[in-house]
Parts: C-alpha cells; structure tokens; sequence
C-alpha cells in the first residue's frame, strides 16, 4: 500500500510540473498582458486540479491497462503456437491475423471518435453537403485502418520507415494539386485528430509488441511508425474521397447533357 | 452537478468502447484464450475511464475559457510581437501538458534503455523521455508561430507543408536510424487532447479579426504543421546529442 502510495506520489508531482507552463503561459497573459482578472477564478482553479488529478489516474491506467493490452495483443497473434509453426518466422505471409487487428482496431476507434463526428458534420455544412458525414468518416476511418495494417507488414518485413512516410507524404503533395480547395485544410487536420490519447499508447504497445517478437526486429529500430502511418493514410482518403466525389458529379453532368 | 459528472464519463466510455470490443473479440473468438490477470486489466480500465473524465472535464472548466478568451483577445490586439510570444508559449506549454506525448516518451525512454542507447538508470531514462517531449514541445510552439504569421500574411497552408516536408527528407538522410521511428511518430502524437481546441481557436480568432480572411480556409490547417515540425525538431535533437 505504502509503494502504491509513493509512485501515486510521484507520478502526481510530475504531473503537476507537466502542467505548470501551460498555467503560467494562461495566469501570466492574463494578468501581466491584459490586465484584467480572470473571470470565475475558483471554477478555472477546479478545472486545474481536476485536470492534474485526471492525469494521474490516466497515466497510472494506461501502465496496467492500455499498454499490457497493446503488448499482450501483439504477442499472442505473432506466436508460433497460435499460427501453428515450429519456430517463429519472418515471413510476412505468416502475420495476417495481425494486419486485420491493426486494421480492426484502426477502423473501429476511428469511426467513433467524437473529434471526427464534429469535423465531418461542419465539413458538411461547410460543402452544402456534397460532403456526406458519413462518407468523410468512413473515409478517415479506412484511411487509418490500412495506415495501421500497412505500419505492421512494415515491422513484419523490416523495410525503412521513411520510405514509405517520404512516399506517402509525395502522394499527399500531389493530391493537394489535384483535390478541390475547400477539402484540403480538412483533409490535412483529419490525419492529427483522429490519433486520440487512448489510441495512441494502445497501437504504440502493439507495434513496440510487434517488433520484439519478431525474429531479427528489434524494437528501437522498428517498433515504432504506426502512429505516423494512422496520421498520414487519413490524408490520402479525404481528399481521394473529395477527388472521387467530384469526378462522379463532373461525370454524371457530362451525360445529363452530352453536348 | 451529477449530470456534469456524467457527461464526461459518458465521453470517456464513448472513446473505449471500441477499443475493448476490438480486443475482447480477438481475444475470445480468434485467439480463444481468457486474458491474463482480468481484474489488474479491468482496474487500469477504470482508471483510464476516470482519468479521461476527469480530466477533459478539467479542460473545460478552466484551460479552454480561459485560453479561448486570451487568444481571442490577442487577436483582436494585433500587437505582432505579443501574438508570437503567446503563439510559442501557447504551443509549448499545451505540449508538455500532452498525457499521450508523456506516456509516449516514457516508453521511447524505455526502449532506448533496452537497446543500450542510454543508460538503463531511471534517471538517464527520465532525462531522455525530457529531452524528447522538450523538442516537441519546442517544435510545436515554432509550428504554431509560422502558422499564426501564415495567416497574418495570407500565404497558402501548401507551402508550409512542402517546407515541412523538405525538412522531413533532409534530416531523414542524417538522423541516426534508432531516432527516426520516434520522431516520424511524435509528429501524430502531439496533435490531440489539449493542443488541438487552443490552436484552433487562436487560428479562428485572428483570421475573423482580420478583413478579408475567411475563417474556415484561413484559421484551420495548422494541425497538419504542426505534425510535421516535431519529425524535423526530433530528429535535429537526434542528430545534436
């Protein structure tokens, strides 16, 4: 109980230097540049305690929760005994229930992530909706499922990373010529939204899991990359769905009047 | 009161949910196997339920008026030299304060400890983990003052993307391998809870203030920078150490 006690004390007095500079940036601004009190002072000093407070629980959580899921996961789909073969192998074929947990995992956290519901709702309003929510979120939704599934055969073949993100990023710059105008801030903010702050640690442990079970992987060189395949792959979709959705509705008026 | 108490908790559940039914159905119908030590997995559950609650709870009572208010008020100053400084500070500061960026950098601390990078010492592990979200840190607030003077000045998002990602090749080519994988990663990780809702009302703020701004072109944007400065920022501090 007293160990318990102490790392809760620990892990509280680093939280609250965490968030000291962010207090500091707010209080300092206020009353140094503005001039001015802040309005409802004892509700905005709760709201600093509570978000310490919340830290703490949400750090200690994801240590005996979000981070041995992550890790439990990537090891029992990649054991020899679940995949039914005598010694571990390197072969990428080998790691298919993997890649379809990556991308399960992806798709589902993404799709029902509140920060995108409110982004494809404005995007709709915004497009008078040739934007249909739905389809903007199952866009970002593959978007980051293949991302993620992509990140693991990365790990499994232990090709280099930046390949693929130098690549991806070149696709990206391409479409950005080629997308319509309104679609394209959109697009880029989707791919920093929809990596939340419990997916993050969860597809973190996975990859990390990943790489030390694979024969000839280690994880500092290769255990990382899945968040920034989640990030970049929404990207692509949003604007190839923007870019499909425009063709069709070019395609369909070329017919309407075949002049 | 109690309705306030279980929004948030409603939030919190909304964004496990699917994480839980993803893993319960592998686990049960492709892997078979019950999971190991139930009770300590379900209690960290709770705790990361309470914990997010509790703490975007906290962001709504006092980080987000207050910092909304601010950078609305700042932007409507039009004093450059005060916008930058709070732009930089602003970005720095809701970066440190990041829960997924610490949780990240203690287990990139971690790792590097394994692979014989640093000294497997806690506090060794504790400067590096540091050190990282620092450069994060740094990074974002550098992305969020180039975004504000974007505005301001009316340039296309495009090229600071295409500056960014230049950066990103460059440094590539230099950065030691075993730095590469974390830094292409902090880019994705810096850009939620905390960061994202100042941010955007900062970029709101000015590009309404200023004539001829629309704010829906001009004020969003920003988060795809802000991604790209902490791969550059990373793998800088890989190549200096």
């Amino acid at each position: 109980m007293t160990a318990w006690l102490d790392s809760f004390l620990a892990v509280l007095r680093t939280t609250v230097v965490d968030v000291v500079p962010i207090a500091l940036v707010l209080f300092g601004f206020q009353y140094l540049v503005l001039r001015r009190p802040v309005p409802r002072l004892p509700k905005v000093a709760l709201g600093f305690v509570l978000v310490v407070i919340g830290m703490v629980f949400f750090l200690e959580g994801l240590e005996q929760a979000l981070f041995p899921l992550g890790r439990l996961m990537a090891r029992s789909l990649s054991s020899p005994e679940f995949l039914g073969l005598s010694a571990p192998s390197t072969a990428w074929e080998d790691y298919l229930w993997v890649y379809l947990f990556a991308a399960a995992l992806g798709f589902a956290t993404t799709i029902a992530e509140p920060a995108l519901i409110a982004v494809a709702m404005e995007a709709s309003r915004i497009t008078g909706g040739a934007i249909r929510p739905w389809g903007l979120r199952l866009a970002v939704a593959v978007g980051v499922a293949v991302g993620i599934a992509l990140g693991c055969f990365r790990i499994v073949t232990g090709t280099p990373l930046p390949y693929y993100i130098i690549a991806g990023y070149a696709v990206v710059l391409l479409q950005t010529a080629y997308a319509p105008k309104a679609i394209i801030a959109l697009a880029y903010d989707t791919g920093g939204v929809t990596t939340s702050t419990v997916t993050v640690p969860l597809v973190a442990a996975l990859g990390l899991g990943l790489a030390a079970q694979i024969p000839g992987r280690s994880p500092v060189l290769d255990g990382f990359g899945l968040i920034a395949f989640g990030s970049l792959f929404p990207m692509m979709t949003v604007m190839g769905y923007a870019q499909a959705g425009e063709w069709l509705a070019h395609r369909r008026r070329r017919l309407k009047n075949p002049s | 009161m109690l309705g306030r108490l279980l929004q948030p908790l409603l939030y919190s559940l909304r964004d496990l949910t699917p994480i839980v039914l993803v893993v319960a159905v592998f686990q049960v119908l492709v892997l078979r196997q019950p999971f190991p030590d139930l009770a300590g997995l379900l209690g960290g559950l709770l705790l990361v339920l309470v914990g997010l609650a509790l703490f975007t709870q906290g962001l709504e009572l006092g980080l987000f008026p207050i910092g909304e208010a601010l950078a609305h008020a700042l932007a409507r100053r039009g004093s450059l030299g005060l916008l930058v400084l709070f732009s930089f500070t602003l970005g720095f500061g809701t970066t440190v304060a990041e829960p997924a960026l610490i949780a990240i950098a203690d287990e990139a601390a971690k790792v590097a400890a394994q692979g014989q990078l640093i000294p497997d010492t806690p506090l060794a592990r504790a400067d590096y983990a540091q050190g990282l979200r620092y450069t994060v840190a740094v990074s974002v607030g550098f992305a969020i003052v180039l975004g504000v003077i974007r505005i301001l000045r009316g340039w296309p998002v495009q090229w600071l993307i295409v500056g960014g990602y230049a950066g990103v090749v460059v440094l590539t080519a230099f950065a030691p391998p075993e730095i590469v994988g974390i830094a292409y990663d902090s880019g994705g990780v810096t850009t939620s809870t905390i960061t994202v809702p100042l941010v955007a009302a900062l970029g709101v703020g000015l590009a309404s203030s200023i004539a001829g701004r629309n704010p829906l072109v001009d004020g969003f944007g920003l988060i795809a920078f802000a991604s790209l400065t902490p791969m550059v920022f990373v793998m800088a501090y890989g190549v200096l150490r």
